[in-house]
């Protein structure tokens, strides 16, 4: 299934703007602490354990996963540890073939943090002009690029593929680059962002003291931007690094391959089943970062395509 | 004026950069799928081998029957279509229930329980149905073990019904949280007022939840439930790689899969690009018709 990165943006809470979040949201929260009985307050954590180790499980289970033998992964219990030895899975994923592991997560990293920065650079320059300029069919160029937070992915890349290996883009960098590069919804999101954020009075200003647009766009607009950036960076970050169907139909070469997709072609190697077990300490270590950058950016995973619907 | 002029030269120097990648890697594309589908592959020739010379001609709709005659095909078809109507109420129904109780939950556990829902939209989809498909495996997974030891015997893959679920789980573990997200942004942009306004009216915590936070967050749910419906409907991912594990999955088992298998299997780009129309038009028929009942319903 593919992601649409669709969520929850800063631009629904007006006191990230004002600087001062943090008391907004103890108000807020000591509001529904004052709310329910004890009893409910016990029944609700409960459920929310138990939906919580659902998420969780799985997760878990590959971190113990990682530091079996295969003969264990089979005779052991699933939940626990036995004869645990981390060190060599994980030395295993790394040295395997000259350490391509390494390679592919080098890839991935270039694919998901360039392809997440120029596609955010591109979507706030789109999404600013749309905001703050006047020109006519300024609303038709809107919707039609809404359009496309509704159309799959996975319907573009097959013919994109037939394009690409035309000009002689398939299987280079370029090929998983440049789709990664476009992000209608950043679009959306810088928009109404900038739509409600910047003043007007005081791109004014600054064009009375004589400041070029492009300076004022990064100098002054680009900055009080900056949290609904985070979140478009955030979400294409994501998207390009989950995506699967893009890179399995544009590479073949082996060394272009983000982590997903290596990892994929060791658990389908079904004559070596030392290397399919690989995929899971591989799998592990690769997940693993993006886990805590979900952790640590908690707070910026909010707002979105709901936002304009309040607004209507 | 002059001013005028800069400033309509910057708006077109901001957008341009954008809208050329967007024509280029969104517009271009279904044009191209449209025009590819409408073309065939003809040899002259007895067409032995590669003896023949390859040749494309127009093939007016003869790929759409093609597609539309596959058994196969409108199998696949048919399978997202009841994968969607089964994982649509799951996925919203869960989202919902944890935006909820997140909502109800004393301040002090939030932010754990939300990373922890939240966690699984980390995992890229390969990953989730690679270790899914460890625990679907029973000499390898604890809780087939643990459900056997109970008394229950499952076999997550054994059947084509059990592994319509295993499918529809992976992905409901994946999103679920995902969509919370969504609700949670609209459950806190609600006025407090109205809560103690229902309070001064003697609403309990259930009368909150029917009366002011579901409807307030029916927006949020129509979305999420669109995007559940495209991205069910365009499933891929998990049955292809867990095609290797069990039977009950075919080289068409989504329609995306038989469009990938056409193109790079048997080579057939004319006809993918035919079933990956169809497709194509049927989920914009689905999420349409979708929000058109929703909008009726409201304007009632």
């Amino acid at each position: 299934m593919n992601t649409l990165p669709i969520v929850d943006d800063p631009v629904a809470e007006p006191q990230t703007v004002q600087g001062r979040p943090r008391s907004t949201f103890r108000k807020r929260t000591r509001r529904s602490a004052s709310r329910p009985a004890l009893g409910w307050q016990i029944i609700t954590i409960a459920l929310l354990a138990m939906l919580a180790s659902y998420f969780l499980l799985p997760v878990y289970w590959l971190a113990v996963a990682t530091t079996k033998s295969p003969g264990d992964l089979t005779d052991s219990f699933g939940l626990w540890f036995k004869n645990p030895e981390p060190l060599t899975a994980v030395r295993n994923v790394l040295t395997y073939n000259d350490g391509i592991y390494l390679r592919w997560t080098f890839n991935s990293i270039l694919y998901a943090g360039l392809g997440a920065a120029v596609a955010t650079l591109l979507a706030a320059m789109a999404g600013y002009a749309l905001a703050k300029y006047e020109f006519r069919g300024r609303n038709l160029v809107f919707n039609l690029i809404l359009a496309g937070v509704l159309i799959p992915s996975t319907m573009l890349t097959v013919p994109l593929f037939l394009l690409f290996s035309k000009v002689g883009l398939a299987d280079t960098y370029l090929a998983v680059l440049i789709p990664s590069v476009v992000s209608p919804f950043g679009v959306y999101l810088t928009r109404i962002y900038a739509e409600s954020a910047i003043p007007n009075e005081l791109i004014e200003a600054a064009r009375i003291d004589g400041a070029s647009e492009v300076r004022i766009f990064f100098t002054l607009s680009l900055r009080i931007m900056t949290p609904a950036l985070v979140t478009v960076f955030l979400f294409q970050f994501v998207g390009v690094w989950n995506n699967f169907f893009l890179p399995l139909i544009m590479l073949t070469d082996e060394n272009l391959h983000p982590v997903t997709l290596g990892i994929y072609n060791w658990t389908a190697d079904y004559r070596h089943p030392e290397i399919a077990h690989l995929a899971i300490a591989g799998s592990f270590l690769s997940v693993v970062p993006l886990m805590i950058a979900i952790v640590v950016m908690q707070r910026f995973w909010r707002g979105g395509l709901t936002q304009g619907s309040v607004k209507g | 004026m002059s001013i005028r002029r800069s400033e309509r030269q910057a708006a077109t120097g901001f957008l341009l950069p954008f809208v050329f990648l967007y024509l280029f890697v969104f517009v271009l594309p279904i044009g191209y799928a449209a025009y590819q589908s409408f073309l065939k592959t003809e040899r002259s020739g007895l067409g032995l081998g590669a003896s023949g010379a390859a040749r494309t001609v127009f093939a007016g709709l003869d790929n759409y029957r093609l597609a539309l005659a596959k058994p196969e095909f409108i199998d696949g078809m048919v399978r997202v279509f009841g994968f969607a109507l089964v994982e649509v109420p799951l996925m919203i129904g869960t989202a919902t229930l944890l935006a909820l109780l997140l909502d109800a939950a004393s301040a002090r556990w939030v932010p754990l329980f939300r990373s922890s829902f939240f966690l699984p939209y980390g995992v890229p989809g390969v990953i989730a149905s690679i270790l899914w498909g460890f625990l679907y495996v029973p000499n390898v997974s604890p809780i087939v073990e643990v459900l056997g030891h109970v008394g229950l015997n499952l076999d997550p893959l054994g059947s084509s019904t059990a592994t319509f679920w295993s499918l529809a789980n992976i992905v409901t573990w994946e999103f679920a949280g995902y969509n919370m997200l969504i609700l949670v942004a609209q459950l806190k942009a609600i006025d407090n007022e109205l809560y103690e306004a229902a309070r001064i009216d003697g609403a309990n915590a259930w009368h909150e939840i029917r009366h002011i936070k579901l409807p307030l967050i029916r927006p949020a749910i129509v979305l999420t439930t669109i995007f559940t419906i495209i991205g069910t409907l365009q499933l891929f991912a998990e049955p292809f790689v867990l095609k290797g594990k069990s039977t009950a999955i075919d080289s068409s088992y989504t329609p995306n899969l038989a469009a990938y298998t056409q193109a790079f299997t048997n080579n057939n780009q004319h006809l993918a690009a035919a079933q990956a129309v169809i497709l194509a038009l049927a989920t914009s028929l689905l999420s349409f018709g979708f929000l058109y009942l929703v909008g009726r319903k409201a304007n009632r």
